[in-house]
């Protein structure tokens, strides 16, 4: 199925969801931007210039890992995993940030702005900016700045502008707002790399377009190590830009399942929880320039989410998920934040593997799954980004003494410094 | 009567329209009801209403917090289309709803004109609603007779004013520079030859908005524009020096 081909339907258009809601001011911004990655779609040259620079600048192929101890523990299924978090900067977020800025080069634009939840699209970008040479300012929710220091002092460094949003929440929705103002004030040198598969069209299309290399390459690396493709595939959903990278390689298959795993938070009946598809408390809605699933009340005003990973704590999903979620093409469970620490410990001691709080939320159904399958079966789950960077935010999620104490005592030693 | 005969009728005493802005329910809706009766006196024509967003993207920084600080303190889409029909029945302006589409098509398009209409509103401003997605609303609102404010901007094409100018009713809000509400705009030739542009695409008035702030701004516009559009200007007026501020303000903007 080719879910991009628009000739039937309207353009921007999956199932109802998608579109373009924006000012009228972006109209030529929009329209600009859409023949440009229309052109860079169709240029074979340019996915190999992008495939290459992935290649040498982030370490591309990542490599697909065979969790064998973890498989033999849960006596059921045998899990493979995605090594995205081997990445330059830590998560699949560079690929699509690398192909939006081959893409601003060819829009002749020398600006780029982003938003950015737990830092990690913001760290790409800025570290993409730094390569390409384009000034950068990156969004951030206050709330995030505080929570992510670590990424904040990395962007900086690369020379990006972090903005702290003090409007709404404070989070990743409010950054988004904030990247509108900016880009309807200064669109003529600027370019907008959004982050993930939202967003108005092309962007749902061109994320999706630029994170299929995981799916192109996963799809040939399980097929090559076990000489057939997996039951089940397992992705985290934010925005949801890792899972579609990742499930385009399979979309074709209708013995493969697709799973997204979104964020549980405090589980259902909380109203502390990100699980705009798994649980029953989103409904359609219309912002931040497209039509998708949303948590929000009834008058349409968006409800305050949660989860332990900020990347996935987000009030919508991309709406190519909320099409294929209407079709029974993709199912969507969610994981708890409860689940996901003990998981995270679990993958930690048993694999050495140190998935990152998002990406951990697709081992949490992964496993619990697998364990329920048999042994001849193969389940794939996208590990798209690593943990180790984040270390303050685990350590907190994870109640470390030793690191708090650790904490403390810097704490003293720059206070005594200042004084 | 429609908006465009309103505006027909105004223009018979005055040359230049002024079209005012309040956030329903910040500070409170008992205070945007003295900021009204002040806009009232001062000889204001049209007010828009803004039913407040937790999402306002198109909002300038002013315009965000009150969105917030209204939501916060619990308004609601029924309270403001109750205060409208207030305002409608009481002052001698026009009445127009501003918000974001979401509002509107959660409780419903069909829904949403007959309750603008019923609370005497004449049309209505969705700045994240462009034309392409309005069709079924147009129609809607043509059906019952309310206007949807089309925008029109500096980086709009011949052939989109074109488009614009097509689905045009009732008057045309002319963005007068790029950005989001609420910051200084020069006012000079670029606004005079935008606005220009703008009318050999639509013969409804011409409202120009975005960062109309001095009686200055006003002499400019006279004769250009049919309407001044007075946002963020006034609620900042009111912020930092109150009734007396707000009188003081229409006055010498009017005078």
């Amino acid at each position: 199925m080719d879910i991009f081909d628009f000739s039937d339907g309207r353009e921007g258009y999956y199932g109802e969801y998608g579109g373009v809601f924006l000012p009228e001011i972006l109209h030529a911004t929009i329209e600009e931007l859409i023949e440009c990655f229309r052109e860079c779609k169709a240029d074979p040259k340019f996915w190999q210039d992008y495939v290459s620079l992935l290649q040498n600048y982030s370490g591309r192929p990542t490599p697909v890992t065979y969790l064998e101890n973890l498989s033999r523990e849960l006596g059921g299924a045998q899990i493979y995993v995605k090594r995205d978090d081997l990445n330059h900067t830590g998560s699949h977020k560079v690929n699509n940030v690398m192909g939006q800025g081959l893409l601003t080069q060819r829009l002749g634009k020398t600006r780029v702005i982003a938003e950015t939840g737990a830092g990690q699209h913001g760290f790409a970008t800025a570290t993409m900016a730094a390569k390409f040479g384009f000034e950068c300012k990156i969004y951030m929710g206050a709330v995030d700045v505080a929570r992510q220091r670590p990424n904040v002092f990395w962007m900086e460094n690369l020379g990006a502008e972090v903005i702290a949003v003090e409007d709404g929440q404070k989070t990743l929705k409010d950054a988004v707002n904030e990247c509108m103002r900016d880009w309807v004030t200064n669109m003529a040198d600027t370019h907008y790399i959004l982050g993930t598969a939202c967003g108005p069209h092309p962007f749902p299309e061109m994320v999706s377009w630029f994170q299929s290399i995981i799916g192109l390459e996963a799809r040939e690396q399980i097929v090559a190590q076990t000489g057939r493709l997996p039951n089940r595939v397992y992705a985290c959903v934010g925005g949801g830009s890792n899972a579609m990278g990742l499930f385009q390689g399979f979309f074709d298959e209708p013995n493969v399942e697709l799973i997204g795993c979104e964020a549980g938070g405090e589980g259902v009946g909380s109203y502390m929880h990100s699980a705009r598809l798994a649980y029953d408390d989103a409904s359609v809605g219309v912002a931040q320039g497209y039509k998708t699933y949303f948590l929000q009340n009834d008058e349409g005003n968006m409800s305050e989410t949660h989860s332990v990973a900020a990347g996935l704590d987000y009030i919508g999903v991309n709406p190519i998920f909320a099409h294929l979620h209407d079709q029974g093409k993709v199912r969507f469970e969610a994981a708890t934040d409860a689940e996901v620490k003990e998981t995270l410990k679990l993958t930690m001691r048993t694999e050495g593997l140190i998935p990152a709080l998002e990406s951990t939320h697709g081992f949490v159904v992964a496993l619990k799954e697998a364990a329920t399958m048999a042994k001849d079966e193969i389940v794939l789950v996208n590990m798209s980004g690593r943990g180790d960077k984040d270390i303050f935010t685990i350590a907190d999620a994870l109640d470390d003494a030793k690191w708090k104490s650790f904490i403390g005592g810097k704490a003293d030693q720059y206070r005594a410094e200042k004084k | 009567m429609g908006l465009e005969a309103f505006i027909a009728e105004r223009k018979q005493d005055k040359d230049l329209l002024v079209m005012a802005h309040v956030v329903c329910g910040y500070p409170s809706f008992e205070e945007n009801m003295q900021e009204l009766e002040i806009m009232a006196e001062a000889g204001v024509d049209l007010v828009e209403l803004q039913f407040p967003f937790s999402e306002p993207s198109a909002d300038g920084p002013l315009f965000v917090r009150a969105n917030e600080q209204s939501l916060k303190a619990g308004t609601t889409v029924d309270q403001c289309f109750d205060f409208m029909k207030l305002v409608s029945e009481r002052f001698p302006f026009k009445v127009l709803m501003m918000g974001y589409y979401n509002t509107v098509f959660k409780m419903g398009e069909d829904v949403f004109v007959q309750r603008l209409k019923d609370a005497g509103g004449v049309g209505y401003i969705l700045p994240d609603l462009p034309v392409e997605e309005s069709a079924n609303l147009h129609q809607l609102s043509a059906d019952v007779g309310v206007e949807p404010i089309i925008l029109m901007t500096p980086t709009s094409s011949d052939k989109r004013l074109a488009q614009l100018g097509a689905a045009s009713r009732g008057m045309v809000y002319v963005v007068a520079r790029k950005g989001v509400t609420g910051s200084k705009t020069n006012m000079g030739d670029d606004v005079v030859a935008l606005i220009d542009r703008c009318r050999q695409h639509t013969d409804v008035p011409m409202g120009v908005g975005f960062g109309i702030t001095s009686k200055a701004d006003m002499d400019f516009l006279r004769g250009t524009a049919d309407l001044a559009i007075v946002g963020t200007a006034a609620l900042k007026t009111w912020e930092e020096s109150g009734a007396d501020g707000l009188r003081r303000f229409f006055a010498e903007l009017l005078a």
